[in-house]
């Protein structure tokens, strides 16, 4: 459970930095009247559904921080046969950049209101995020054929099932930055469609950033995080 | 009253209250069945989580008949005996506590006591319920499948769970156990953003953290926990359900099942172990902290006092909130685990003893000196404070390691939690509804079948569940379908537990009447007015009684004090709403 | 004043019971009786916050309810209270820690020169294995169990060859003789549970977990399993026997070895093929 104790730490800091400006010493019943700015001025500016999918982040981050941890309890048992790493996941990785990055341009077009570039770049965005999900399942079959099946082995249970979690997460992504999208290329950018965009960007970073320590974990770059955490922990 | 802010806040141009845009319902369909009001959301959460706990009430009856009664009644087979105490496990815990609390009242008070006009967002709400009662659906479609639903205990241990040895283990039982779950966390997920986020961002201005009631700050930190925790169930029901349908070996050692050499191998049984009490000790606080938070606010308002100790309360409930992840492998001591880890969890554990303490003594300070209306939800309250003092302290001698080795496994145990996070919560719940009933029909509930319904659950219960701490100790153990013949279990345990069984029977009767008076009250009961028990929250200032759609009329409130202006020196009335400027009446200008 | 009543009745009533009830313990069998001190030193200081906190609620109710004309007094909060309420309750806390994790130290450190017994839980089953004349026991696999080896004793391993086995059988110790247990499972969890020796320790397939104690009198004792293993779950029972020197040697001489059991079984299976073969 270490990596899941490490992300929970994370979380926790965050919200200690931000009840400290809470003013969570203050005696109450001694401040009568008006105090400030809506919710007395400790509201802050950002947008409620930007705010939601922060939170949204945090549940996925802990789902996945416990697959990882999982995997660090079970890896390495006599059992344990590591799963190669097709050649594809390095495309498909690329391709996972690259979406990424598109939809920051796309974010910066559409704050700037260049609009026609904004489409444009979220399309690239769109399509390159398909192309990785499509890499993905090669990458899948690729691994069956060579016959590292489901059941053979933990180390391949863990690794369809992982990636299998993250692409469906990237599946409910497309949904969204197919419509926000659509919705581009149908009207004229609004400020809805520009806060779309947006969290399509942030959601679509947080799941490079999952898809990269993924990789690291399943190339084994994270054994030595594996064995120190056994050590301390049994 | 020292009034530090409002010379300065004066200057501060007043900001513009940006209106959320409202969803309307255009017909009846989307007005009362897929309603996007928060308020409708919350009576239909309500009404499924008690329709289902009805059922687990009565499986609960049908347990204790076996255990009162071992061989009187044929049907009662062991398979069944499994089956139901999984059930009613299962569904007491998640399906009515947690979705009571959160979907019931999250969604009914979130807004109203923040003063916001519905959740932030409320297409997400309705699909939340929407998917909760659809996860209801799958669970209880195991009492219909072949061979029944899953008999492996709510823990849902694996090998167990998913062999041939236990009822459901092969057939549909946990493959409609594992996937409710997952659908109940998707959408409990879908309501907890809304809930987290219409705390932080939907505040009435003026009202700040630490003039929220107790009741949002409980509701709050345990849907944070709840939606940090509940990842470790889905994780755990995902793999469980490969290892079940895909052959894979995540929790499956190697296994000789009846004779037969199986193909799994390697895994670990005390992974799932881990993931799943890395959920469930937290899912013990996210019942128990929104209970803390609304029984504070209930003692405060029928002792006609501030809650004693406000800020104590909120740290205390942020603690126990963040603590109470660290302190899982409890239910684990026994397990097998590294039994170094034992210094460790008991020491975690018997810290968050101390905030806890501290709540229970803040509750009872602010009975001293209070003026105590012995009213229904006062009463409850009481009976809270008592059976949760009693569970709370047999929780220090399980959390204490080598205490837990003879008591763990053993009817200790199921006394234990029944009365910590059974009865306990359950006593604030009906409080609760005692309370707020009023505001959410316009209605008093009948009080003197209230009062027997009080009597006989409260003393029903302790009575219940008091003794059974002695039969743990005796070294009965849990889960026994039948105890059949064993040496070193006097005769009268047997009759005490015949007695259990009476009492179980009686305490279920009076929910009967609960519900009964639930209905009969509807229409016949005393009209409430808007602030029956003069309250000084912001949900019993809404302009109409039950609240419109909107919550509050044209102008949302703004807020001027916190929760707790109960008994102010000076002020005309004994209590001060949140939205009231001054103190009130004619002593306004001397006081200010 | 009913509700007043009620709750002294529950808070007098609890202690009460607490003392004259029939149902206790059952008379210990082994060192254990730290693990019972501890309990005891929890019971006391638990129960004396328990009718604290319910009697000071009662006068409370009888003291400050509602009467016409009362207003409750305005006191936000009373940080020396606070403060040394939490203090006292830390130090309560810390009374009852230490004893406990110290006691847990010694359940989990083995002294020197205990015995080594296996048991084997199985669906719904207890089986034993002690170690033979060499005084080890062998190595086990739970891929190894098949015919005549219900235990998976690793036949290749010398050191099990003379380990003694008790399938389903009673399990017979040495009073006054530290033993460890050795606790496996070969299919789901069980829990090795006695209730006079009070430990008790989950057994869990794919790995072994261990318990030590010391039998302190002879007599019969009723093993449970404390672990929900599946419908047979309370019908798993087993006997341990714990006996004087003279009484454990006599029993030991007639319990098989493993090469024994092995040797019968080829017996058996070479008389039934013969008996099927001359049909
Ligand atoms: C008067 C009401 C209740 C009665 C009579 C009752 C009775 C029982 C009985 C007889 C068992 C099985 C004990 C055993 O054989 O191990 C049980 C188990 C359980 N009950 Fe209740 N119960 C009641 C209310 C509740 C409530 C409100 C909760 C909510 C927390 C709850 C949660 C549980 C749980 C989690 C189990 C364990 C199931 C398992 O072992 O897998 N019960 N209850
Ligand atoms: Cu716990
Ligand atoms: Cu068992």
């Amino acid at each position: 459970m270490s990596v899941m104790l490490l992300f929970l730490a994370a979380i926790a800091a965050i919200i200690i930095w931000w009840m400290a400006q809470q003013r969570l010493t203050s005696r109450p019943w001694l401040e009568v009247g008006r105090l400030g700015q809506p919710g007395g001025g400790e509201r802050s500016q950002i947008p409620p559904a930007k705010i939601g999918l922060y939170v949204f982040l945090g549940v996925v981050g802990a789902l996945f921080s416990l697959f990882i941890s999982a995997y660090l309890m079970r890896v390495g048992t006599p059992d344990w046969w590591s799963t190669p790493i097709p050649r594809l996941l390095w495309l498909n990785t690329a391709m996972l950049i690259v979406s990424s990055a598109a939809m920051q341009w796309a974010k910066t077009e559409a704050e700037r209101g260049r609009d026609d570039t904004m489409r444009t770049a979220l399309l690239a965005a769109l399509a390159t995020a398909i192309l990785f999900l499509t890499g993905q399942v090669f990458a899948w079959r690729e691994l069956t054929e060579a016959g590292y099946v489901l059941a053979d082995n933990p180390a391949n249970s863990f690794f369809y099932v992982i990636t299998g979690m993250h692409g469906l997460h990237i599946l409910g992504g497309l949904v969204a930055l197919g419509r926000t999208t659509v919705k581009a290329w149908s009207a004229p950018a609004s400020r809805s469609l520009r806060l779309s965009v947006d969290l399509c960007a942030v959601y679509w970073h947080f799941m490079l950033a999952v898809w990269l320590i993924l990789f690291a974990l399943f190339a084994g770059w994270a054994n030595d995080f594996a064995d120190l955490c056994r050590q301390l922990l049994t | 009253m020292v009034d530090i802010r409002s010379d300065a806040s004066a200057a501060i141009p007043p900001a513009e209250v940006e209106d959320v845009e409202l969803y309307h319902p255009r017909s009846w369909w989307t007005k009362y069945v897929f309603s996007q009001d928060a308020k409708i959301i919350a009576i239909q959460y309500s009404m499924t989580a008690i329709a289902i706990g009805m059922v687990a009430l009565v499986l609960s009856w049908l347990m204790r008949l076996q255990l009162g009664f071992p061989g009187t009644f044929d049907f009662i087979d062991a398979d069944h005996y499994y089956q139901f105490i999984t059930m009613h496990g299962m569904i007491m815990v998640i399906y009515l506590l947690t979705a009571l609390f959160l979907g019931g009242f999250g969604n009914y008070l979130i807004p109203l006591m923040v003063g916001a006009r519905d959740m932030v967002f409320p297409y997400a709400n309705m699909l939340s319920y929407w998917l909760y009662l659809l996860a209801v659906l799958v669970l209880a479609a195991g009492f219909f499948a072949p061979g029944g639903p899953t008999g492996a205990g709510w823990t849902l241990y694996p090998p167990q769970a998913i062999l041939s040895g236990t009822p459901g283990g092969k057939d549909w039982g946990i493959l409609l156990m594992l996937s409710s779950l997952i659908l109940f966390i998707i959408g409990f997920t879908m309501g907890g953003l809304n809930y987290v986020v219409t705390v932080l961002q939907g505040r009435a201005r003026g009202m700040t953290l630490m003039r929220m009631p107790l009741t949002i700050w409980g509701i709050f930190t345990a849907t944070i926990m709840a939606l940090l925790a509940f990842p470790a169930l889905f994780v755990a029901a995902v793999m469980m359900l490969f290892d079940r349908l895909l052959g894979t070996s995540f929790f499956m050692p190697a296994i000789v099942e009846m004779g037969e050499q199986l193909k799994q191998g390697g895994g670990s049984p005390i992974l799932f172990q881990h993931l799943f009490w890395f959920f469930g000790h937290p899912e013990v606080y996210i019942v128990a902290l929104p209970a803390f938070g609304i029984v504070s606010d209930l003692i405060s308002t029928h002792a006609r006092k501030n809650i004693f100790g406000y800020r104590m309360m909120v740290w205390a409930i942020v603690i126990i909130g963040a603590l109470s992840f660290i302190v899982w492998a409890h239910h684990m001591y026994v397990s097998g685990m590294n039994p170094k880890f034992g210094f460790f969890f008991a020491t975690t554990t018997l810290i968050i003893a101390v905030p806890t303490a501290i709540k229970v003594y803040n509750w009872v300070l602010t009975l001293w000196r209070g003026d105590i209306h012995l009213s229904l939800p006062m009463l409850f309250a009481l009976a809270f404070i008592v059976t949760f003092v009693n569970g709370g302290l047999t929780g220090l001698f399980l959390g204490n390691v080598v205490v837990d080795v003879p008591l763990s496994d053993t009817m200790f145990v199921v006394a234990h939690f029944h009365m910590v996070m059974g009865v306990a919560p359950i006593m604030v719940i009906f409080g609760a509804i005692y309370h707020w009933y009023p505001k959410v029909t316009g209605r008093m509930l009948n009080e003197a079948m209230g009062q027997i319904h009080f009597w006989v659950t409260f003393l029903g219960a302790y009575l219940i569940f008091f003794p059974m701490h002695y039969l743990g100790l005796l070294g009965i153990p849990r889960r026994y379908h039948d105890l059949g013949e064993a040496a070193f279990v006097p005769e009268s345990a047997h009759t005490l537990n015949a007695f259990i069984s009476v009492m179980a029977l009686t305490v279920g009767a009076a929910q009967i009447l609960f519900l009964f008076n639930l209905v009969w009250s509807l229409k016949k009961g005393r009209e409430a007015g808007g602030n029956p028990w003069r309250a000084t929250t912001l949900e019993w200032q809404t302009p109409q009684t039950p609240p419109a759609h909107g919550n509050w009329g044209k102008e949302l409130p703004v807020v001027y004090r916190w929760a707790y202006d109960y008994s102010v020196p000076g002020a005309a009335e004994d209590f001060i709403p949140q939205n009231q400027p001054g103190l009130g009446g004619p002593t306004r200008e001397a006081a200010s | 004043m009913a509700v007043v009543l009620i709750l002294v009745i529950v808070a007098v009533g609890s202690v009460v019971f607490h003392l004259f009830s029939p149902w206790w313990w059952t008379p210990i069998a082994s060192n254990w009786n730290y693990i019972d001190n501890t309990i005891i030193i929890t019971f006391w200081i638990t129960g004396f916050v328990f009718v604290a906190v319910v009697l000071f609620v009662a006068y409370c109710v009888l003291r400050f309810r509602h009467r016409p004309g009362n207003r409750a007094a305005y006191e936000p909060e009373n940080k020396k209270l606070e403060v040394w309420l939490a203090s006292v309750t830390s130090i309560g806390v810390a009374a009852m820690l230490a004893p406990g994790l110290f006691v847990w130290h010694q359940f989990v450190t083995v002294p020197p020169g205990t015995t080594e017994v296996e048991v084997v839980g199985q669906q719904w089953l207890w089986s034993f294995r002690l170690p033979g004349a060499d005084g080890k026991l062998g190595t086990s696999d739970t891929r190894a169990i098949g015919d005549g080896n219900a235990l998976g004793v690793n036949p290749n391993d010398t050191n099990g060859l003379d380990d003694l086995i008790i399938e389903g059988g009673e399990l017979h110790l040495l009073v006054g003789k530290p033993v460890k247990m050795l606790l496996r499972s070969v299919d789901v969890l069980h829990d090795f549970y006695v209730p006079e020796f009070r430990a008790k320790m989950d057994m869990i397939p794919g790995m072994e977990t261990y318990f030590w104690f010391t039998p302190t009198r002879t007599g019969t004792f009723e093993v449970l399993c404390a672990e929900l293993c599946g419908t047979g779950h309370p019908q798993m029972r087993g006997t341990v026997v714990v006996d004087n020197e003279a009484d454990y040697q006599t029993w030991l001489q007639e319990q098989q070895t493993f090469t024994q059991l092995l040797a019968a079984r080829q017996e058996q299976t070479t008389i039934a093929s013969s008996t099927s073969s001359s049909k």
